[in-house]
């Protein structure tokens, strides 16, 4: 892992979407785990060594952990609720991301799935060929009574390779963990209200109408 | 549509806007035939609320007829409805639990961050009260879109007048759980701060709930003779030292319960500008905090202290040593008004309680402009303000 990654760069694209993820990352996961000396999360620590491109965030959800992990497996529905994210496309054991940027322009980013544990946890790592090399997981577990499930997500991602990912990272300054905060936010309106809350009072002044108006 | 909007600190106008729409399936569009001016709207007339954008339509006191449904509204159109100021999903933990004025789901994700970072947690949804509360439309306006409108509004019988109703929208259960709050019991002694409408609508309540005497406090002659009107014995702060007053008036003991429904209008919402409207404000911001500093060591030892007054900072000199010594309970909080709309309207129907006698002007939606400033200037008469999109001169 390198800790000296332009931040900048990094922060950006993750901005692209929380669609991503770096190699290693399991290896990488269990170390941070295992070095705590307390119970919190490692993403939620202070040290020094956060300047990484690591993001965590948990939702709790008031739905049954069955059909939360359905839905997610499901990835042609994440892009109801990342809104940087325009289509997920299965080509074979791949899924290709396809990421909005600005202009009109996208990147795709192609990952395949390292981990599938029924209703528990879906992890996810970029492969050759992708745009972006990122990470991630999320996990499912039961909340307490009736408060339905806990969802946490975790990403990590590596700066974009090539003049495309910088040229992206540059127009797209968006900060990830806003950026995963608000998809989770979405994904937990999606499954309890059936629709996501906006203040809009026209169609046109929706978030979605706004983005393909600036294409 | 004809709406009132925000264009600025005191800047108010009636403009052309366009008309809401169906967006999300639980949606519901309602036509307007009533809408109040609230006193919390005073702050944004004042500009001391961040987050207000000009062209933003303000008002969160309204009631209408449906005119429009999205596919998974339960309204019918044609019906007559009373709404809730707070948006509710009715789908989340908090709104499960009864506390609507917490709904996680109706403040969209991006417009939570700002009152996250101000408060830890953000804010749910309200209509036309600044982008803290999700940017919505609000209610001052001949046509406004309702976001969950299978959960809030409440449908109201014809043979009950607009005037009779309206008030379900707030200002009646924010009174009511302002009395709740403080566990009014048989034979206690209430003192409330503030004879505005919710101050008022306290002071009813907690008569109703059987309190042996509820003391107002206010320096308004005409609020305070509405006050008296509605069964309180009255202290104008301005001619009677209230601390020894209220000691002799419950018997040396101090009153069991205090409820300050004055709030912190002059200071503003961001952490940072407090201290400095504070300074700039001296005498209204030290008069106005003074309420809450007041009833905290107006209040008998093991007694409630209940907070329906606005407050959205931080404020100098609280009283903490009171609050812990004497054992106090506090509790505050935006209005969960669904939690009461069913109730209260089934009183207003059995005519115990009154909820038009604080009505003191009807007006026009065009001449909304006029009503913020008399509102805000005149606050003796000017008790409060209804606004009648269909109304002519």
């Amino acid at each position: 892992m390198r800790h000296d990654r332009d931040k900048g760069l990094a922060g950006a694209a993750v901005g692209v979407g929380l669609a991503l993820g770096g190699l290693a990352f399991g290896a990488f996961l269990t170390q941070r785990r295992k070095g705590g000396g307390d119970d919190a999360p490692f993403y939620t620590r202070k040290s020094p060594e956060r300047d990484d491109a690591v993001l965590g965030r948990t939702v709790t959800i008031r739905k049954p952990r069955a059909e939360l992990y359905e839905f997610w497996r499901d990835f042609g529905n994440l892009p109801q609720f990342m809104e940087n994210v325009e289509t997920i496309r299965s080509e074979g054991d791949h899924r290709v991301w396809t990421i909005k940027a600005p202009a009109g322009r996208t990147v795709d980013v192609r990952t395949e799935v390292s981990e599938d544990t029924q209703n528990e946890r879906i992890a996810w790592r970029s492969v050759e060929g992708s745009d972006i090399e990122t990470s991630g997981s999320v996990e499912f577990t039961d909340a307490p009574g009736d408060r339905g499930t806990r969802v946490s997500l975790v990403m990590s991602y590596d700066p974009p390779a090539g003049e495309l990912g910088r040229a992206v990272a540059k127009l797209f300054m968006r900060e990830p963990e806003v950026q995963a905060r608000h998809d989770l936010k979405r994904l937990k309106m999606l499954m309890e209200t059936g629709e996501i809350a906006t203040s809009a009072r026209t169609k046109d002044e929706t978030r979605k109408a706004k983005q393909q108006e600036n294409g | 549509m004809r709406a009132l909007t925000w264009h600025g600190t005191h800047d108010v106008r009636v403009d052309t806007v366009d008309d809401p729409e169906i967006i999300n399936s639980r949606d519901a569009i309602i036509e307007v035939t009533s809408t109040a001016i609230c006193g919390s709207d005073l702050h944004l007339y004042d500009g001391v609320i961040p987050g207000v954008r000009p062209g933003d339509v303000l008002g969160h006191e309204f009631m209408g007829r449906v005119v429009e449904t999205g596919k998974d509204s339960t309204l019918e159109k044609g019906q007559r409805v009373v709404v809730p100021f707070t948006i509710a999903c009715g789908g989340c933990f908090h709104c499960k639990v009864q506390q609507f004025s917490a709904c996680e789901n109706s403040n969209p994700a991006e417009k939570q961050d700002m009152s996250a970072t101000l408060y830890g947690h953000p804010m749910a949804g309200l209509f036309g009260y600044s982008h803290l509360t999700g940017g919505y439309s609000g209610g001052q306006a001949e046509y406004v879109r309702v976001p969950f409108s299978d959960v809030g509004p409440i449908a109201v019988p014809d043979h009950l007048e607009d005037d009779q109703v309206l008030f379900l929208s707030d200002i009646l259960p924010t009174g009511w759980m302002a009395a709740e709050n403080a566990e009014i019991q048989p034979d206690d002694t209430v003192a409330v701060w503030g004879c505005g409408p919710v101050g008022l609508f306290a002071i009813q309540s907690a008569i109703h709930m059987g309190a042996s005497k509820v003391i107002a406090i206010d320096h308004y002659p005409h609020r305070l003779a509405l006050a008296k009107q509605m069964g309180a014995e009255i202290i104008d702060f301005r001619k009677t030292n209230v601390r020894e007053a209220l000691m002799e008036m419950s018997g040396g003991i101090g009153v069991d319960a205090v409820i300050d429904a004055v709030g912190m209008e002059a200071h503003g919402f961001a952490i940072d500008n407090m201290i400095d409207i504070v300074k700039q404000k001296v005498g209204v911001g030290a008069d106005r905090a003074s309420a809450l500093k007041q009833a905290l060591l107006a209040v008998r030892p093991g007694g409630r202290v209940s907070i329906p007054g606005v407050y959205g900072g931080m404020t100098d000199k609280f009283p903490l040593g009171a609050l812990m010594e004497k054992g106090l309970q506090v509790r505050t909080g935006q209005t969960h008004v669904q939690r009461y709309t069913k109730d209260l309207l089934k009183k207003i129907e059995e005519g115990t309680l009154d909820t038009t006698f604080m009505i003191s002007h009807r007006l026009p939606l065009e001449d909304a402009a006029r009503g913020y400033k008399c509102f805000r200037e005149e606050q003796d008469s000017w008790t409060k303000v209804v606004l009648k999109p269909g109304m002519t001169d």
